[in-house]
C-alpha cells in the first residue's frame, strides 16, 4: 500500500475559495453569485479582488440560478455559491429549465454537502444532490476529495463549456493531492494499484478509502484504490479495466445509495461486466445532528465500513 | 381576403425597421394573429388566448422598438436589445414574430409542436432555434434570467436594453418576487419588464384564483418604476415604452402593467380564460381568419 503523506488538513470549501480567487485573476469572464453565505463558501477573497464581478443575491436561491443563466448571455461564466441543499433540491426546476435544458455555462458550486456538515442536522445534510444533478442531461457532476483537488477542479471547470455541479464540504480533511496535479474532468485517478478488490471512492470517502487500504494491507489484502472525482461523465474505461482485473468492486461516497456513484458504477457493471459490488453509502435514510466523525461512523461511511464491504464482496467473488 | 396595404415583406432577411408606421405594425399584428390561430389549429394544441393578447407588444418590440440582428443569430446579443418570454406557453406569438422578423423561415411555423421540430411546445434553445435565448414554460423564471442578462450587459459596457414579458397568473410564483426585490436593489437600469394583465389563468379569473390585487402598489413597494398602458393599443404601447426608456435614467428598472384581453382580435376568443389552452376547430379557425384580414399570400 502506497503512502500518502500530507502536511496539513484543510476544508475542501477553502480549496474552492482559493480556486475562485485565482480565476478572478486569470479569467475576466468569471463572475460569482452568493445567497448570503459568503463566509461559509470562502468567497471573500474573490469579492475583495473583484467587487464588480460579484453579485450578492440574498436568501433567494431560485433567483440566483436564473440570474446565473442570464449572465451567461453576454459571455460571463457564473459561479453560484451556497450550501449543497440550497444549490440543488431547493432550485431543481430552475436548474433544469434555465440552466441544463438551456445548456447554459453555469458552475453550480455547492458546499456543506453530506453528513459532514454535522451539527446543523438533516435539514441541511443533503445526500441526494449527486443523484438529482447527474440525472439532468448536459450536466457534469464533480466531487473532489481534498483542498488541492477542489482548487484544481474549480479552475478546470471554468474552461469547460456547459453546466457543472461542483460538490464540496465543510470539514477539514487531509490535503494529500499534489498541489500541481492537473484536474482532468472525467478521468479517474489510480491512487493505489492492487489485485484483490477495486475500491472506487469520491469526495471525502477517498481519504477513508486510503485508511481502509492500509487496514486491508495488514490483513494481506491488496486493494486497488481509485478516486472517481467526476461522477458524470463516468470514467467507464478505467472502472471496467480495474474491475476486470480484481473481479469485485466496492464503492464509497457520502451520499444516498440511490442516485450516487455506486449506483452509476452498478449500472455500468450490469451492462458491461456483471461482478459482485458492495456500496458504502447512506441506505435510504436522512442524517441527524452530531459531529462529522460520529455521523460517518453511525451511518457506516468510515474506513471500518469500507473494510467490511471489501471482506463481504471478496467472499462473493467467483 | 384582400386589403389595400400590402403586408411587410416576410423574406428570411427581413430586418425590423424603426421607421414602420402604426398602420404597418397593425398589418403585421394581423398577420401574426393569423399565424397563431393556424399554428394551434394545425396541431389541435397550444395557447392561442395569451398569444393573441400579447401580439401587439411583441410586434411593437420586434418591428419598431428593439435594435436587433436576426441573422446571423448571436446568442450573446452583443450590442442588441434582448427580449425574454417568461410565460413560455404563448410560444405561438413568439415564434411567429421571430420568423416574420427574419430569425428563421416563416415556413417553419408549420412544424410547431410536431416531432423533430425546432418549434417546441414551449420555447427552448432546442436544436439552437435562432431568437430563443433560454427555455421557458415552467413559470416564474424569466424575470431572473432577464435581470442576469441585463447585468451582463452592464458589465460589458453594452448600453442596450433587456425586455421581458410575464403573464399575470405567473406572478403567483415566488421566484418572481425574489427577482422583483433584487433588480431595483441592484439598480438594474437597463431592464423593462411587462406584465400581461389579462386577468385570466387556467382555472379562471386571477382575482378569484389567487388575487393579485393592486400590482402597481406592490411593484412600487418593491421600488420599481411602474407604468400602466393598454396592451392592445399599439399607439399607446409605443408611447409607454418610450416613456419607460426615459425612466431608466433614474437608475431603476421599469415595470409596465399592460391591460390586455386574452384572445384579442378574435371576437369569440376575447376575454375568457376558456381559450387559454384550447385550439379552434375548423369552423372556428375560418371564423377567426375572417376577422384577421391581411394579404393571405403572406400566410405560411
Amino acid at each position: 500500500m502506497k503512502d500518502f503523506p500530507y502536511t496539513e488538513s484543510k476544508d475542501t470549501r477553502s480549496g474552492f475559495g482559493a480556486g475562485l480567487q485565482e480565476l478572478g485573476r486569470t479569467n475576466p469572464n468569471v463572475v460569482a453569485l452568493c445567497a448570503d453565505l459568503i463566509g461559509s463558501l470562502k468567497m471573500d477573497a474573490f469579492i475583495k479582488d473583484n467587487p464588480e464581478r460579484f453579485f450578492q443575491v440574498g436568501i433567494a436561491e431560485a433567483n440566483m440560478m436564473g440570474l446565473a443563466a442570464g449572465l451567461t448571455i453576454g459571455g460571463k461564466i457564473p459561479f453560484t455559491g451556497t450550501f449543497a441543499n440550497f444549490s440543488t433540491g431547493r432550485v431543481y426546476d430552475q436548474i433544469r429549465q434555465s440552466i441544463a435544458y438551456s445548456n447554459k455555462n453555469v458552475k453550480i458550486c455547492a458546499s456543506h454537502a453530506g453528513l459532514t456538515l454535522g451539527e446543523d442536522g438533516a435539514t441541511h445534510q443533503i445526500l441526494e444532490d449527486v443523484g438529482m444533478m447527474k440525472m439532468l442531461p448536459h450536466m457534469t457532476v464533480i466531487n473532489p476529495c481534498d483542498y488541492n483537488q477542489t482548487k484544481a477542479a474549480t479552475i478546470a471547470i471554468a474552461d469547460h463549456e456547459g453546466p457543472v455541479y461542483l460538490r464540496f464540504g465543510r470539514p477539514v480533511v487531509p490535503n494529500f493531492t499534489p498541489a500541481d496535479q492537473e484536474f482532468k474532468i472525467g478521468e479517474g485517478i489510480v491512487l493505489n494499484e492492487g489485485a484483490d478488490v477495486s475500491i472506487f471512492a469520491t469526495g471525502h470517502l477517498v481519504w477513508k478509502a486510503i485508511l481502509a487500504g492500509k487496514l486491508l494491507a495488514e490483513k494481506g489484502i491488496n486493494a486497488e484504490i481509485i478516486n472517481i472525482h467526476t461522477i458524470k461523465p463516468l470514467d467507464a474505461r478505467l472502472i471496467l479495466e480495474s474491475a476486470r482485473k480484481t473481479r469485485c468492486v466496492v464503492t464509497a461516497e457520502e451520499h444516498q445509495m440511490n442516485g450516487g456513484l455506486g449506483d452509476s458504477i452498478a449500472q455500468l457493471l450490469a451492462r458491461e461486466e456483471p461482478l459482485p459490488l458492495e456500496m458504502v453509502a447512506v441506505n435510504d435514510s436522512f442524517g441527524e445532528s452530531g459531529t462529522p466523525d460520529q455521523l460517518m461512523e453511525k451511518y457506516g461511511l468510515n474506513e471500518a465500513a469500507i473494510v467490511a464491504a471489501v471482506e463481504k464482496v471478496m467472499a462473493r467473488r467467483k | 381576403m384582400s386589403q389595400a396595404t400590402p403586408l411587410a415583406p416576410t423574406s428570411e432577411t427581413h430586418a425590423p425597421s424603426a421607421t414602420k408606421s402604426v398602420a404597418e405594425l397593425k398589418q403585421i399584428a394581423a398577420q401574426v394573429r393569423r399565424d397563431i390561430v393556424r399554428m394551434v389549429h394545425a396541431v389541435n394544441s397550444g395557447h392561442p388566448g395569451g398569444s393573441l393578447g400579447c401580439t401587439d407588444l411583441l410586434v411593437a418590440l420586434y418591428f419598431k422598438v428593439m435594435k436587433h440582428t436576426p441573422q446571423p443569430f448571436d446568442m450573446d446579443g452583443t450590442g442588441q436589445d434582448l427580449f425574454f418570454l417568461s410565460n413560455g406557453h404563448i410560444s405561438p406569438v413568439f415564434y411567429s414574430v421571430l420568423a416574420r422578423s427574419g430569425y428563421f423561415p416563416v415556413s417553419e411555423l408549420a412544424t410547431f409542436r410536431k416531432l423533430n421540430s425546432r418549434l417546441q411546445g414551449h420555447p427552448a434553445t432546442h436544436e439552437h432555434l435562432p431568437g430563443v435565448r433560454v427555455a421557458s414554460g415552467s413559470l416564474g423564471q424569466g424575470l431572473s434570467v432577464a435581470t442576469g442578462a441585463a447585468q451582463a450587459k452592464k458589465l460589458n459596457g453594452d448600453d442596450r436594453t433587456v425586455y421581458v414579458l410575464m403573464g399575470d397568473g405567473e406572478l403567483q410564483e415566488g421566484q418572481i418576487w425574489e427577482a422583483a426585490l433584487y433588480a431595483p436593489h441592484h439598480k438594474v437600469n437597463n431592464l423593462i419588464a411587462f406584465v400581461d394583465r389579462n386577468g385570466q389563468q387556467i382555472d379562471g379569473p386571477t382575482e378569484k384564483i389567487g388575487g393579485l390585487g393592486d400590482l402597481r402598489a406592490k411593484f412600487e413597494a418593491f421600488n420599481w418604476q411602474v407604468l400602466e398602458t393598454d396592451g392592445n393599443d399599439l399607439e399607446k404601447l409605443l408611447a409607454t415604452i418610450e416613456e419607460a426608456q426615459g425612466l431608466l435614467s433614474n437608475g431603476r428598472p421599469v415595470m409596465v402593467l399592460m391591460d390586455t384581453q386574452m384572445g384579442y382580435g378574435v371576437d369569440f376568443m376575447m376575454g375568457s380564460h376558456k381559450w387559454h389552452g384550447v385550439a379552434p376547430n375548423d369552423e372556428q379557425l375560418e371564423k377567426a381568419l375572417q376577422q384577421l384580414i391581411v394579404d393571405t399570400a403572406s400566410d405560411y
